[in-house]
C-alpha cells in the first residue's frame, strides 16, 4: 500500500466525498442510459454499470481508509462545506459498508428484476439511497443530517413499492411512508427545538452550547435531544418506532428488504453515533446513555420474543433484525465519554459483520421468492436436498446471526458485550447475552427446516440464478472469512470510533 | 507447524470429499483421513515435551502468533500439545479413520455430505485437544457442534430431529454458562491474553481480584461451578446426561462412534484442564471434592442400572458411556497421580472400547435390522468373526486384565482410593468399584441372550456375515484395546509427566 495518498494538501478537499459521489454519479448514469434506450433492453449492461459503480465506491472508501484519510496521522477529519460535511475514518468505515451491500444487493437483483419492465429505475433508486447513506455518515450538521436522511428515505419508500401489482408490496411502502413522514417531521421538530436552544446547527457547536450551559432553555434542548433521538429510532428499526419494520420488509422485494435492514439500519446508526457522540454532551438536560439503555433493552428482547413466534421467515428476519438494532443500540447505551470509542467501534463492527450475514440471509428469501417455494418455515423443508449450496450458506448466515463461534457473528457479539462490561455496563451486556441465547431457538429452526425436514411433496425449482446465487455464496463466505480476519476491522473500528469522542 | 498442517490437511479433505462425487466419497475420505493419522503418529514419535503445558512445561509443537487484540486483550493462534492432549489427538485420528470406514456399509444417501462433515468434524476436535488460547478453543470447541447437528439430524433414526436439537440445545446452553464462568475469572486477572498458560500461572500466583459483589474466593467458586456445570453436560454426569442417549440411539453407528469415543472426552478433557488444573484450591475444598465425587460415583451407579434397564443394545452401550465417565470424574477429583492419570488413560481407554462396542452393535444391526435383545439370539452362529470381537470388547468393558479398560480401572481405583482429597475416599471408592459388577451383570446379559444359544431372528432380512471393511475396524480396535492394555505405557508415562505439576501444586501423592 503506498503510503499516505489522500492528505487534504494533495488532492483538492472535495476528492474526499468520491466514495459518495460514485454513487451518485452511477446512479445518474443508469437513468441516463435509461433515457437513451428507454424500453431497458439491456438488462446486464444496468445491472453491471450498477455494480461497477458500487464497487468503485467501495474501493475508494476501502483506499481512503487503509491511506489514513481524515485520520489522526493525516491531520486529522477533512470538513467541507462550512464544516457541514466531515470525512473522517468513521464515514469511510460506513461508506464502505453501504457500498459493499449495495454491489450485493444490485447483483442479486439481476435475476429477481427478470422480465420486470423498471429495472433502470430499481439500480438508479437504489444508488440514489445509498448515495444518501453515504452522506448520512458524513453529517456534521443537523441540516445535512435531516437532508440526508430523506435522501436516503424517499428512494427507499418507493423501493418497498416497487411491485406496483403486489398488494403487499403497496401496502408496505405505505406503511413505511406514513410512519416515514410522521418521523422525519419528529426529526426535524426535534432539530428546530435545538436550534432554537443553541443557535447552531453544526455539531461542534452545538455541543460547546448546550455544555456552556443553555440559560432558561434547558429543557427546549432537552425535548429536543428526545425527539432527534425518535427520529433514529425509526430509522434503526429501534422501539418504539419498529412497528413499519416487520411491515415493510415482508411486504418489499427481498433484495429491498436485505438493503434496508442492513444498509439503511446502519445508516441510522452512523448517523445517530455522530450526533449524540459529537454534537450532544452527556449532560444537556436529558441523559441520554440512560434513553438508549431502555431503548436497547427493550428492544433486543421485543424483537427476539417477537422472532421467536414468527411463522414466516421473512417476517422471522425482520424481527430479528429489530433485535439486532438493540444489539447496536449497546454502542450508544454503554457510551461513557473517555471509554466510550471501544464499544461504539465494537458496534459498527458489529454493524458490518451484520451487513453480509443479514444481506445474505435475505438474499436466500430472494431466492425462495425466486423459486416459489413459499414463505413459512414449512414450505422451505428439505430445501438443502435440492439447493445445497446455498443451504450451506443459509446455515452459515443462521449461526453466525446467533452467534455461533464459527462465524463472524461470533466476535462481533463478543466485542460488543465485553465492550460493554469494560465500560461497567455488565448488566447490559447480560441482557444482551440472554437474548443471544434465546435468538438461537428461531434461527436455528431454520437449519433444522432446511437440511432435517422432509419436503411437503414434489416441486421444481426451475432455473437457477446464477448472480443471485453468486451473491448469497460471496455473502456466507464474506462471513465466515469475517472471524479469522476480524482483527484488521475491529481495530480499524475500534481507531476510527475513538476519533469522534470529545 | 505439524499441528497447523495436521488441522489444514483435515479441513481440506472435508471440502475435497464434500465435492466429490458419492460413489468415490467414502473411499476417498478413508484415504484423506489416514494423512492426520500418519501426522498424529509422527507427532507421536518425535514427542519431547516435558511436563503440563498449561503450569510452565515445555509444549511439543508450538506455535504461538498474534491474532488480534482488542480492549487491551491479545488472542493469539497458539497450539501445542503435552502428554494429555497427544494421546486424546491420536486417538481422534485414528477413531475418525475406522469410523469413517464403519460408514461405508450403514450409510447410502448424500454420501459425500456425510464424509465431509465427519473430517469436518474431525478437524475441530484436533483444534480443541490442541488449542492452548481460550477463544481459539472456544470456536474449536463450538465448531464441533455443527457437523454433530447435521450427521445425527440428517442422517439418524426415527427421532433424528428431536435429537439432534436437543443436543445442539444442551450442549450450547452449557458452553454458554461455562463461556460466562470463564470469562468471569479472566476479567479480574491482571493479565492481558487468553493463554490458558498465562492464565493458569496468573491464577496460581493468587491475583484474582474481586467482582461485583464477590471476593476472589467466591468468584472463583461461581466460574467453578459454572465451569463445572457447562463441561459436566459434555460428559455427560448424571443429572445433565439426557441428552445422550438419545443421541447416541438416534445417531448413525459411525456418529455415535465419534461421539462416544471422542466428543465426550472434549467435556472430561475440560474439566482437567480449565476446573482442575486452573483452579485446584476450589475443587480440593472438602465440600466441593465430596460433591464432586458423589457425583462422580452416582453416575458411574445410576449410569450402570439405567443399561441394565435397557432392551436396546445401542442404548446398553450409551448408558455404559455415562457409568464410564463417572469413574473418569472420580479419578480426576482423587487429585492423585495414579487418579488423574488413569482418569486420562481412560480417555482413551474408553474411546477405543465403545467405539469398538457400538462400531459392533452397528455391524450386527445391518445384518438383522434390529438391535432389540428381545428379537435374536444365537448371533455368534451366524457371525463369529463379530461376535468374537464383540465379547473381546465386553470383557475389556468390564476390566479384564490385559485389556485397556483393565489398566485405567486400575489407575482409577488404586489412585481414588489413595487421595487426600475426597472425604472418606475409600467409601466412595468401594461405591465406584461396585459399578464393575452391575457392568459385568448387563453385559453378560445382553450377550448371553442375543449371542449364544440357539439361532433364531424375528426379521426379514436376510442373515449374511459382515464384509471385511465391516470387520476390519473393529479388529484394529481390539488390537489397540489389548496394545493399551499390555503395555499403557505407550501412553501413560507422558500422561503422568503431564499430570504431576497438577498434583504437585495440592501435595496429593502417586
Amino acid at each position: 500500500m503506498e503510503p499516505v495518498l489522500m492528505q487534504a494538501d494533495q488532492l483538492p478537499t472535495w476528492t474526499a466525498l468520491a466514495p459518495a459521489l460514485a454513487l451518485a454519479v452511477t446512479g445518474l448514469l443508469v437513468i441516463l442510459l435509461d433515457s437513451v434506450e428507454p424500453d431497458g433492453s439491456r438488462p446486464a449492461l444496468l445491472a453491471g454499470i450498477a455494480t461497477v459503480g458500487s464497487l468503485a465506491s467501495l474501493g475508494l472508501a476501502g483506499w481512503f481508509l487503509s491511506a489514513g484519510t481524515g485520520q489522526m496521522g493525516t491531520g486529522g477529519a477533512i470538513a467541507l462545506f462550512g464544516d457541514a460535511l466531515v470525512v473522517d475514518g468513521m464515514a469511510l468505515f460506513f461508506q464502505a459498508l453501504f457500498a459493499a451491500v449495495t454491489a450485493l444487493v444490485v447483483v442479486a437483483s439481476y435475476d429477481y428484476l427478470h422480465d420486470h419492465p423498471h429495472r433502470a429505475e430499481f439500480y438508479s433508486l437504489m444508488l440514489f439511497a445509498a448515495t444518501g447513506m453515504a452522506v448520512m455518515a458524513a453529517a456534521n450538521s443537523l441540516a445535512v443530517a435531516f437532508i440526508a436522511l430523506e435522501l436516503a428515505s424517499l428512494p427507499s419508500y418507493a423501493l418497498v413499492a416497487f411491485l406496483k401489482r403486489d398488494a403487499g408490496s403497496v401496502e408496505a411502502g405505505l406503511k413505511y411512508f406514513l410512519i416515514g413522514a410522521l418521523s422525519s417531521s419528529v426529526f426535524a421538530f426535534g432539530i428546530s427545538l435545538v436550534y432554537a436552544a443553541t443557535g447552531s446547527l453544526l455539531l461542534p457547536d452545538v455541543y460547546d452550547a448546550l455544555s456552556g450551559g443553555v440559560e432558561g432553555l434547558t429543557g427546549v434542548a432537552a425535548v429536543g435531544i428526545l425527539m432527534v433521538a425518535g427520529g433514529f429510532a425509526f430509522k434503526t428499526a429501534s422501539v418504539p418506532f419498529h412497528f413499519w419494520a416487520p411491515e415493510a420488509y415482508e411486504g418489499a422485494p427481498a433484495p429491498v428488504s436485505a438493503f434496508l435492514s442492513s444498509a439503511s439500519k446502519a445508516a441510522g446508526f452512523a448517523l445517530a453515533f455522530r450526533v449524540f457522540v459529537v454534537g450532544f454532551p452527556l449532560d444537556a438536560g436529558i441523559d441520554w446513555v440512560l434513553l438508549f439503555q431502555v431503548l436497547a433493552v427493550v428492544t433486543m428482547t421485543l424483537g427476539n420474543f417477537a422472532a421467536a413466534t414468527q411463522e414466516e421467515v421473512k417476517r422471522m428476519l425482520a424481527y430479528s433484525s429489530i433485535g439486532h438494532a438493540g444489539y447496536a443500540l449497546i454502542g450508544l447505551a454503554a457510551f461513557s465519554g473517555g471509554a466510550g470509542g471501544d464499544v461504539l467501534g465494537a458496534s459498527m463492527a458489529h454493524l458490518l459483520v451484520y451487513g453480509f450475514m443479514n444481506t445474505g440471509a435475505f438474499l436466500f428469501v430472494a431466492l425462495a421468492e425466486h423459486w416459489d417455494v413459499g414463505r413459512t418455515f414449512d414450505d422451505y423443508a428439505g430445501l438443502a436436498s435440492r439447493a445445497p449450496m446455498a443451504s450451506v450458506a443459509m446455515s452459515v448466515f443462521m449461526f453466525s446471526l446467533a452467534g455461533l463461534p464459527p462465524f463472524g457473528g461470533f466476535f462481533s457479539k463478543y466485542f460488543l458485550f465485553m465492550g460493554a462490561i469494560d465500560a461497567g455496563f455488565w448488566w447490559l451486556a447480560a441482557v444482551g447475552a440472554i437474548n443471544s441465547a434465546l435468538s438461537l431457538f428461531y434461527y436455528s429452526r431454520v437449519v433444522k427446516t432446511l437440511w432435517l425436514d422432509d419436503a411437503v411433496g414434489e416441486f421444481e425449482l426451475g432455473s437457477t440464478p446464477t448472480a443471485l446465487y453468486a451473491a448469497i455464496v460471496f455473502a456466507a463466505v464474506a462471513t465466515v472469512l469475517l472471524l479469522p480476519g476480524f482483527g484488521p476491522v475491529i481495530e480499524t473500528a475500534q481507531s476510527v470510533a475513538t476519533t469522534i469522542v470529545p | 507447524m505439524i499441528i497447523e498442517a495436521l488441522i489444514g490437511v483435515t479441513f481440506l479433505a472435508a471440502l475435497v470429499v464434500m465435492l466429490a462425487p458419492d460413489e468415490y466419497a467414502g473411499k476417498l475420505a478413508f484415504a484423506l483421513s489416514l494423512l492426520p493419522v500418519v501426522g498424529s503418529l509422527y507427532m507421536w514419535a518425535g514427542f519431547d515435551a516435558g511436563g503440563n503445558a498449561l503450569m510452565a512445561g515445555s509444549i511439543a509443537y508450538e506455535t504461538q502468533l498474534d491474532w488480534l487484540t482488542v480492549a487491551g486483550y491479545e488472542l493469539q493462534w497458539f497450539v501445542g500439545v503435552d502428554g494429555i492432549s497427544l494421546p486424546l489427538v491420536v486417538l481422534s485420528t485414528v477413531l475418525s479413520s475406522l469410523a469413517i470406514v464403519s460408514a461405508w456399509t450403514p450409510i447410502d444417501t448424500r454420501q459425500s455430505q456425510f464424509y465431509g462433515l465427519m473430517l469436518f468434524m474431525e478437524a475441530n476436535l484436533l483444534g480443541v485437544f490442541t488449542a492452548l488460547d481460550f477463544f481459539l478453543w472456544f470456536v474449536f470447541w463450538e465448531a464441533v457442534l455443527v457437523p454433530m447437528y447435521f450427521l445425527i439430524g440428517v442422517w439418524g433414526g426415527p427421532r433424528r430431529k428431536y435429537a439432534a436439537i436437543k443436543f445442539f440445545v444442551y450442549t450450547n446452553i452449557a458452553s454458554l454458562v461455562m463461556f460466562i464462568g470463564f470469562m468471569a475469572l479472566v476479567f479480574n486477572l491482571p493479565i492481558s491474553s487468553f493463554g490458558l498458560p498465562e492464565i493458569t500461572q496468573s491464577l496460581q500466583a493468587g491475583e484474582l481480584s474481586g467482582s461485583v459483589g464477590l471476593d476472589p474466593a467466591a468468584l472463583k467458586l461461581a466460574a467453578f461451578a459454572a465451569m463445572f456445570a457447562g463441561f459436566a453436560v459434555k460428559v455427560p454426569v448424571v443429572p445433565f446426561h439426557t441428552w445422550l442417549p438419545d443421541a447416541h440411539v438416534e445417531a448413525p453407528t459411525p456418529v455415535s462412534v465419534m461421539l462416544a469415543g471422542v466428543l465426550l472426552k472434549m467435556g472430561t478433557y475440560a474439566l482437567l484442564r480449565f476446573n482442575f488444573t486452573m483452579l485446584p484450591d476450589v475443587a480440593t475444598r472438602p465440600l466441593v471434592a465430596t460433591v464432586i465425587a458423589a457425583v462422580a460415583v452416582v453416575s458411574v451407579i445410576y449410569g450402570a442400572m439405567l443399561a441394565l434397564a435397557q432392551q436396546d443394545l445401542k442404548r446398553i452401550v450409551a448408558y455404559s458411556s455415562v457409568s464410564s465417565m463417572g469413574y473418569v470424574i472420580l479419578g480426576l477429583i482423587a487429585y492423585t497421580g495414579l487418579g488423574i492419570g488413569g482418569a486420562t488413560f481412560q480417555m482413551v481407554a474408553h474411546g477405543l472400547i465403545s467405539g469398538l462396542m457400538f462400531m459392533a452393535v452397528g455391524v450386527i444391526y445391518n445384518v438383522t435390522h434390529t438391535r432389540m435383545v428381545g428379537d435374536m439370539s444365537g448371533m455368534a452362529d451366524r457371525m463369529p468373526i463379530t461376535v468374537g470381537i464383540l465379547v473381546a470388547g465386553a470383557f475389556g468393558y468390564m476390566g479384564l486384565p490385559l485389556m485397556a479398560g483393565f489398566a485405567a480401572e486400575y489407575f482409577i481405583f488404586q489412585g481414588a482410593f489413595a487421595s487426600t482429597v475426597i472425604p472418606s475416599a475409600p467409601l466412595f471408592t468401594a461405591a465406584a468399584m461396585f459399578g464393575i459388577v452391575i457392568v459385568a451383570g448387563y453385559l453378560l446379559f445382553a450377550m448371553q441372550r442375543t449371542l449364544f444359544g440357539e439361532f433364531s431372528l424375528e426379521t426379514d432380512y436376510e442373515v449374511r456375515r459382515a464384509r471385511f471393511h465391516d470387520v476390519a475396524p473393529l479388529a484394529v480396535l481390539l488390537l489397540c484395546t489389548i496394545a493399551l492394555g499390555v503395555a499403557p505405557d505407550i501412553f501413560f508415562e507422558m500422561i503422568t509427566d503431564a499430570i504431576e505439576p497438577v498434583v504437585a501444586v495440592v501435595g496429593g501423592g502417586a
